[in-house]
C-alpha cells in the first residue's frame, strides 16, 4: 500500500519534464500509477468481500507514537477504488483536454499526479496524524491546482480562499486529533473506533475534528470556497468534486461514525448543517448561467446529502451512504467531463449561449443523459438505487424504536426525511436546467457552432456512464461486498439492501413526489427566478469571509503601524521597559534580605571608579563630538585600570591598545564631522531618556548583586591551570582558553572582524576593495620645484613626508618614528610569541603592530603608510585567516580533532631548545587579522579621507580663483 | 560570592549612561554611548569572576590566589569586537553625513509607509481582495471576457 502512495510521488517530479518532452499525450502514461493502485485495489476484491483488512505499520516516531501505520477495510478499498479509478479516467481525459502547446501543462502533470498520491494516501492512513499530513497536503497541492493560471485574479483568489478555509479546518482538526490522542492513548482510528473514549474531551475532539471534514466537504458555512474553485481547468473540478478533496470530509465522517456517531453534538451539527447545505446548493444551483456553476452548486448540495447520511449511524444509513457515495462519484466526474468537452468545443459555458448541442454531440448527449438520470435519482441507475435506499433508511429512523438505533428521536428523523426530500426536488429541478441548458435547442438562440468530439476525449465519461447503468443493476452483489463496513454498525428494523425494487411503499412515493415536483419546478422555471430576485440577498457567507480577511490585514496594518513606529530608539525604549517590568519585578520580589557585598578589593578601584563616574558624566553633557570621544576614552582607560587592578593584565594590555586605536580612528572620522552635535532642546522626552537611563543603571546593580550573592557552584574555570599546560602547552591560562578550550570563538571574532573591515571598506570605497598603493618613488616630482641635488649618504628620516605641504609636517615627531617604528614591530613580535606564557598574544601584538603603521601614517601621511606597509589590507586578512583555518583543520590530517594543540621541542644548538605549540600558528592567523585590520582602517578613515579633502580644498580653491571646473 | 560594590557601582553608572546617549538620534552619540555600555558590561564579568587576584599565568603564583581567566578571555574577545564595530559605526555615520548632511539615525521608510496606511484606514499592499466582488462574480464575469475576446 506504501509502495502505491511512494510511487505516486516518485512519479509527481518526473512529469513535468515528460508532458515538456513527449507532450500532454504523456497524460495516459502517467495513468499508469493510478492505475497500478487500481488494478490491485480489484485484485483484493474478494478478501474485502470475506471481511479481510490490511494492514502496513513502519515506525516512525515511536516518541510521538506517530507511525507510517495504513490501513485498508470495506470502506478504504472504496475509497481506493473511487480515488483511483476516476483519478485513471480523468488522467486520460486531460491528454485531450489541454491545448497541445500549452506551457503550464507540464506543472499541471505533476501538482495533478502527487494530488492523487495525497488523496490515496489520507485514504489509506490509519493513523489520523498521517491522515492529517496527507489531509494538509491535498490543501496544499488543490491550492496550487485551483491557481492553475496564477496570472489570473480570479484564479489567484479562489485559490487562496480555498486554501485559507480548509486550512483553518485542517487546524481545528489537528487540535481535535491530538485531543483524541490524549484522551483514547492512540491514534489510531481503528483502534479508537474498537474502544471510542467518551466524556468532555472526547466531545470536543470529535466536533474539532467534525470541524475539519466539514469544511474540507464545503458545507455550510465553509461550502463558498468550492464554487469558487471553479477556477481550476475542468479535469481538475471533476476529480475534485467527485473523487478526492471534498470527498475527504465524507470519508472522515464516514469512518468515525461507526464509533462516534452518538456524541453529543454530532448528529445536530451535521445533520442540521447537511440539511441546510443541500437546501442552499440545489437553491443556489438553480440560478446559476455557467453550467460548471452549476454543477459546483449541485456538489455543495449532494455533500450535504451525503455527511447527512454516513452520520446518521444506523447500518441501513451506512448501505445507503456507500451507494450514494459511488453513485456521486460517478455520475459527478460524467456530468462535469461533459462541461468540459461542451467548454473546449464551443468556448462557452454559459447556458444562455449554447443551444442545438444535443443533436451536434449526441454521444456526449448520451452520455450526460445517463449521468444526470443518476444524479436525479432515476431508475434504473444507481443513483436512484442510492436514493431510494436512504429514504428507506430515514424512515427507519423516525419509525423504529430509538431512531433504528441511532437514537434520534422521531420528529428529528422526519424533518431529515423532509429536508432530503426537499433538497431532491432541487436536484432533479437543478438536474433538468442544466440538461436544458447544455443540449436543448432553445428558440431565440441561435444553435451554436462546436468542433467535433476526438473519441478519445469522450472515452472517460462513456465509461462511467456505463458504469453507473451497470452497478445500477449489481445491488445486492455491492451489499454483500459492502458487509465489512455495514457490520460496525447494529442491525437495523429493516434487512437493508441495495436494490432497484424495494416494493410499492414510501420510499418509491417519494421519488415520485421528487420526480413530479422538479419537472413542475423547472417548467415553472420563470417563476422560479423571480423568487430567486426576491429571496436573493447581499449577506452571503463569501462575502463574510472576505469582510472579515479585509478586517485582518486592516487590524495587522494597524497594530504595525502602532508597534513598528521605524525608529530604533521607540524599539530599544520599548525592550529595555520590558527588561525593567519582567525581570526588574522579579528581581525586586527575590531581593534576598541580607546580601553579601565588599566596598572594595583595593582603595585604588574605588579611586579609578570615581574618576570613571565623572568622566561618563561629562560624556554625557558634552555638546561637542571630540571631547565626548576622548571623555569616554577616559572611561575605557579607567576599564583597562580596574582589569589590571583585578588581575587581567592580558586584558588590561588589549584594553589600552584599542582604546588608543578607537580613539585614532574616532579623530580621523570626526575631522570630516560637524563639531557639535546636532542641538536639541531639554524636552520631556530627554527628562524621560534620563529616567529610563537612571532606572536600567539601577536595575542592572540591582541584578549583579542578587545574581552574585545566588552564586554556589565553583566557576568552572577552577579545572584549567592543570590541562593548560599538559594539553595546552601554555602558562598564560587567558591565552590557551583563546587559543584552545574556546578556540572556536576566536575563529568566529576573526571572521567578524574581517567582515566588519570588509564593510568599512564598502562604505568609504564604495566602488572598490584595492586602496591604489603609491610609493613614493613613483609620484612624478612636481615640475614647478626645483630639485635639490642630494650626495649619497645624505638620507630623510622618512620617505612619505616629503610629499606633505611644508606646514603639515613636524620634525621631531618623524625623527621619533624613525626611532620608535622598528622598537615597537620587535615588541609586537615578542608578545606574539611570548603570549602563550605571559601576557601578550596575536590580539595585542597585531595592535601592537596596528599602533606602529599608525604613527607612521600620523608622521608621513597616506604615502608614507603605503612606504610602511606596501600591501594591500584585505589580501593581509585573507592571508590572516587562511592561515588560522589552516592551523584549525591541520591536525585532522595527524588524526586530531579540529584546533587541537600539539607540543613540539627541537634542538637548535646554540640558539637553544624552543618549545613549539602547534597554537602558535592559528595565533599567526589572528595576528595577521588584526593587522590587516588596523591598515584597513588606516588605508579608508586615513588615506581616503585625506583624498577627499584635498579634493575639496582644491575645488574651492579653484572656485575662489574664479575658474568653475566643469 | 561576595559582590564588589564599587565596581558594580561604576559599570551600572557607565550602563545607564549609555542608555541614555544610545536613545539619542545621533549616530555618533549613539556610538559613544554603545562604547560606555560596553566599558560597564566588560567590568560586570569581573564582577562574576570573583575577588580580585593575582593573574592566571601559571608559575608566576600559587594557583589559588588567581582570578578566575574564563572571563577575562570571553571580555577578550568583546573589546576586540568592540573594535570592529566601533569601526564599522563610524563609517556608516560618516557616510551618512556625506548623503545626508548629519549622522542622524533616520526612521524606516517602510514602517513609514505602514503607518501612513495605518493612518488612512487602508489595507496592505498585498491584500488582493479590497475589491467586494465575490470569486463567483469573477468567475461569471470571465465568461463574457473570453467570449468577448473570441469575437
Amino acid at each position: 500500500m506504501l509502495a502505491l502512495v511512494i510511487a505516486h510521488f516518485a512519479i509527481a517530479p518526473l512529469a513535468p519534464a515528460l508532458v515538456r518532452f513527449v507532450g500532454r499525450r504523456v497524460f495516459l502514461a502517467l495513468a499508469v500509477v493510478p492505475a497500478a493502485t487500481l488494478a490491485w485495489a480489484l485484485v483484493q476484491t474478494s478478501a474485502i468481500h470475506d471481511g479481510e483488512t490490511f494492514t502496513e505499520t513502519i515506525s516512525w516516531l515511536p516518541s510521538l507514537d506517530f507511525d507510517l501505520s495504513l490501513q485498508m477495510g470495506t470502506l478504504q478499498w472504496l475509497m481506493v477504488l473511487i480515488v483511483s479509478g476516476i483519478g485513471v479516467l480523468v488522467m486520460a481525459y486531460c491528454a485531450w483536454y489541454f491545448d497541445r502547446d500549452d506551457p503550464s501543462v507540464a506543472r499541471f502533470s505533476g501538482i495533478f499526479v502527487a494530488f492523487a498520491g495525497a488523496m490515496l494516501g489520507l485514504v489509506l492512513s490509519d493513523d489520523l496524524l498521517l491522515l492529517y499530513v496527507f489531509w494538509e497536503l491535498t490543501t496544499v497541492f488543490s491550492y496550487l491546482l485551483i491557481g492553475h493560471d496564477p496570472a489570473r485574479r480570479a484564479s489567484r483568489l479562489a485559490a487562496t480562499q480555498a486554501l485559507i478555509v480548509t486550512t483553518f479546518g485542517g487546524l481545528a482538526m489537528l487540535v481535535g486529533v491530538l485531543l483524541l490522542g490524549a484522551v483514547g492513548d492512540t491514534h489510531r482510528a481503528s483502534e479508537l473506533l474498537a474502544d471510542p473514549p467518551s466524556g468532555t474531551a472526547a466531545t470536543v475532539a470529535v466536533l474539532l475534528v467534525l470541524a475539519g471534514a466539514l469544511s474540507k466537504s464545503a458545507l455550510f458555512p465553509f461550502h463558498f470556497w468550492l464554487p469558487g474553485a471553479m477556477a481550476a481547468p475542468t479535469p481538475v473540478s471533476a476529480y475534485l468534486h467527485a473523487a478526492s478533496m471534498v470527498k475527504a470530509g465524507v470519508f472522515l465522517v464516514a469512518l468515525l461514525a461507526p464509533g462516534f456517531a452518538g456524541v453529543p453534538g454530532w448528529h445536530a451539527t451535521v445533520l442540521g448543517l447537511g440539511v441546510l447545505t443541500m437546501l442552499l446548493g440545489g437553491w443556489r444551483a438553480l440560478r446559476q448561467f455557467d453550467i460548471k456553476l452549476l454543477l459546483a452548486y449541485g456538489t455543495v448540495s449532494q455533500l450535504g446529502f451525503l455527511l447527512v447520511v454516513f452520520s446518521i449511524g444506523t447500518r441501513a444509513a451506512a448501505l445507503a451512504g456507500l451507494g450514494m457515495l459511488v453513485a456521486h462519484a460517478l455520475f459527478k466526474a460524467t456530468l462535469f467531463l461533459v462541461v468540459g468537452i461542451v467548454d473546449r468545443s464551443t468556448g462557452t459555458r454559459d447556458l444562455r449561449e449554447l443551444s442545438g448541442l444535443a443533436r451536434r454531440m449526441p454521444v456526449v448527449f448520451a452520455t450526460a443523459v445517463v449521468g444526470a438520470a443518476s444524479m436525479a435519482g432515476l431508475p434504473p441507475l444507481l443513483g436512484f438505487v442510492g436514493k431510494e435506499s436512504v429514504f428507506g433508511s430515514l424512515l427507519d429512523v423516525a419509525r423504529a424504536s430509538d431512531g433504528d438505533g441511532s437514537g434520534l428521536p422521531a420528529y428529528a428523523g422526519w424533518l431529515v426525511l423532509a429536508g432530503i426530500v426537499l433538497g431532491s426536488v432541487l436536484t432533479m429541478a437543478y438536474t433538468l436546467r442544466f440538461m436544458w441548458g447544455a443540449f436543448a435547442t432553445k428558440p431565440n438562440v441561435a444553435p451554436i457552432d462546436s468542433r467535433p468530439v476526438a473519441a478519445g476525449f469522450a472515452f472517460a465519461p462513456v465509461v462511467l456512464a456505463v458504469l453507473t447503468v451497470v452497478l445500477g443493476f449489481s445491488g445486492t452483489a455491492m451489499t454483500h461486498q459492502f458487509d465489512g463496513y455495514l457490520h460496525q454498525f447494529p442491525e437495523g428494523a429493516h434487512h437493508a439492501e441495495l436494490a432497484l425494487w424495494h416494493g410499492l411503499g414510501l420510499p418509491l412515493l417519494f421519488s415520485a413526489v421528487v420526480v413530479g415536483l422538479g419537472v413542475w419546478m423547472f417548467l415553472k422555471r420563470q417563476v422560479v427566478a423571480q423568487l430567486q430576485a426576491l429571496t436573493s440577498s447581499t449577506l452571503s457567507m463569501e462575502r463574510f469571509y472576505r469582510a472579515s480577511m479585509r478586517g485582518i490585514d486592516r487590524v495587522a496594518v494597524e497594530i504595525t503601524g502602532t508597534t513598528q513606529r521605524g525608529s530604533v530608539a521607540a524599539y530599544l525604549t520599548f525592550i529595555l521597559l520590558v527588561l525593567l517590568a519582567l525581570p526588574g519585578t522579579a528581581m525586586v520580589i527575590g531581593f534576598p534580605s541580607d546580601i553579601d557585598v565588599i566596598a572594595w578589593d583595593t582603595p585604588a578601584q574605588a579611586l579609578v571608579g570615581v574618576i570613571m563616574v565623572l568622566a561618563a558624566i561629562y560624556t554625557v553633557r558634552s555638546r561637542r563630538r571630540l571631547r565626548a570621544v576622548l571623555l569616554v576614552g577616559v572611561t575605557g582607560y579607567g576599564t583597562a585600570m580596574l582589569f589590571l587592578l583585578h588581575g587581567a593584565p592580558d586584558l588590561a594590555l588589549t584594553q589600552v591598545l584599542v582604546e588608543t586605536t578607537s580613539l585614532v580612528v574616532f579623530v580621523l572620522v570626526l575631522r570630516r564631522l560637524p563639531g557639535h552635535f546636532t542641538d536639541r532642546p531639554l524636552t520631556r522626552q530627554r527628562w524621560f531618556r534620563m529616567a529610563l537611563g537612571a532606572a536600567v543603571g539601577v536595575a542592572v546593580a540591582g541584578f549583579m548583586i542578587l545574581s552574585t550573592n545566588a552564586r554556589t557552584a565553583d566557576p568552572v574555570s577552577e579545572a584549567y591551570p592543570e590541562p593548560a599546560l599538559a594539553y595546552g602547552g601554555g602558562h598564560n591560562i587567558v591565552s590557551v582558553i583563546l587559543l584552545d578550550i574556546r578556540a572556536w570563538d576566536t575563529m568566529g571574532e576573526i571572521s567578524v572582524l574581517v567582515a566588519a573591515a570588509t564593510g568599512v571598506a564598502s562604505l568609504i570605497f564604495l566602488d572598490t576593495r584595492l586602496s591604489g598603493i603609491r610609493r613614493v618613488r613613483e609620484i612624478p616630482y612636481p615640475s614647478t620645484v626645483t630639485k635639490l641635488t642630494t650626495t649619497p649618504g645624505l638620507r630623510t628620516w622618512l620617505a612619505g613626508p616629503r610629499t606633505l605641504t611644508p606646514d603639515r609636517r613636524s620634525i621631531i615627531f618623524e625623527v621619533v618614528t624613525r626611532l620608535m617604528f622598528h622598537t615597537m614591530v620587535v615588541l609586537s613580535i615578542y608578545l606574539l610569541f611570548a603570549g602563550h606564557n605571559h601576557v601578550g598574544g596575536g590580539f595585542a601584538a597585531g595592535m601592537v603592530t596596528g599602533l606602529a603603521l599608525m604613527v607612521r601614517y600620523l608622521a608621513g601621511g597616506r604615502y608614507e603608510l603605503d612606504e610602511a606597509a606596501p600591501v594591500d589590507a584585505g589580501m593581509l586578512m585573507g592571508t590572516g585567516l587562511f592561515v588560522a583555518t589552516a592551523a584549525a583543520l591541520a591536525p585532522l590530517a595527524f588524526g586530531g580533532a579540529v584546533l587541537q594543540s600539539a607540543q613540539i621541542d627541537f634542538h637548535l644548538g646554540v640558539l637553544g631548545d624552543p618549545h613549539v605549540v602547534t597554537s602558535m600558528f592559528f595565533d599567526i592567523g589572528v595576528y595577521l587579522v588584526v593587522v590587516g585590520l588596523i591598515l584597513d582602517l588606516l588605508r579608508t578613515f586615513g588615506a581616503r579621507l585625506d583624498r577627499q579633502i584635498l579634493r575639496e580644498e582644491r575645488a574651492t580653491a579653484d572656485a575662489s580663483a574664479g575658474g568653475v571646473r566643469l | 560570592m561576595s559582590a564588589n560594590l564599587t565596581l558594580i557601582l561604576t559599570a551600572s553608572f557607565l550602563i545607564g549612561c549609555g542608555v541614555y546617549l544610545i536613545l539619542e538620534r545621533s549616530l555618533s552619540r549613539v556610538l559613544v554611548g554603545l562604547l560606555m555600555m560596553g566599558n560597564g558590561v566588560n567590568l560586570l564579568f569581573m564582577v562574576s569572576a570573583g575577588p580580585a587576584g593575582k593573574p592566571p599565568i601559571i608559575g608566576s603564583a600559587p594557583t589559588d590566589d588567581m582570578t578566575d581567566p574564563l572571563p577575562q578571555a570571553l571580555v577578550l574577545t568583546a573589546v576586540v569586537i568592540a573594535l570592529g564595530t566601533t569601526a564599522f559605526l563610524l563609517a556608516m555615520a560618516h557616510r551618512s553625513w556625506q548623503l545626508n548632511g548629519n549622522d542622524d539615525v533616520q526612521d524606516d521608510v517602510e514602517d513609514a509607509a505602514i503607518r501612513r496606511l495605518a493612518a488612512t484606514d487602508d489595507v496592505s499592499d498585498s491584500h488582493e481582495l479590497a475589491h467586494e466582488a465575490t470569486a463567483e462574480d469573477l468567475a461569471t464575469d470571465e465568461v463574457y471576457e473570453e467570449e468577448g475576446a473570441e469575437q
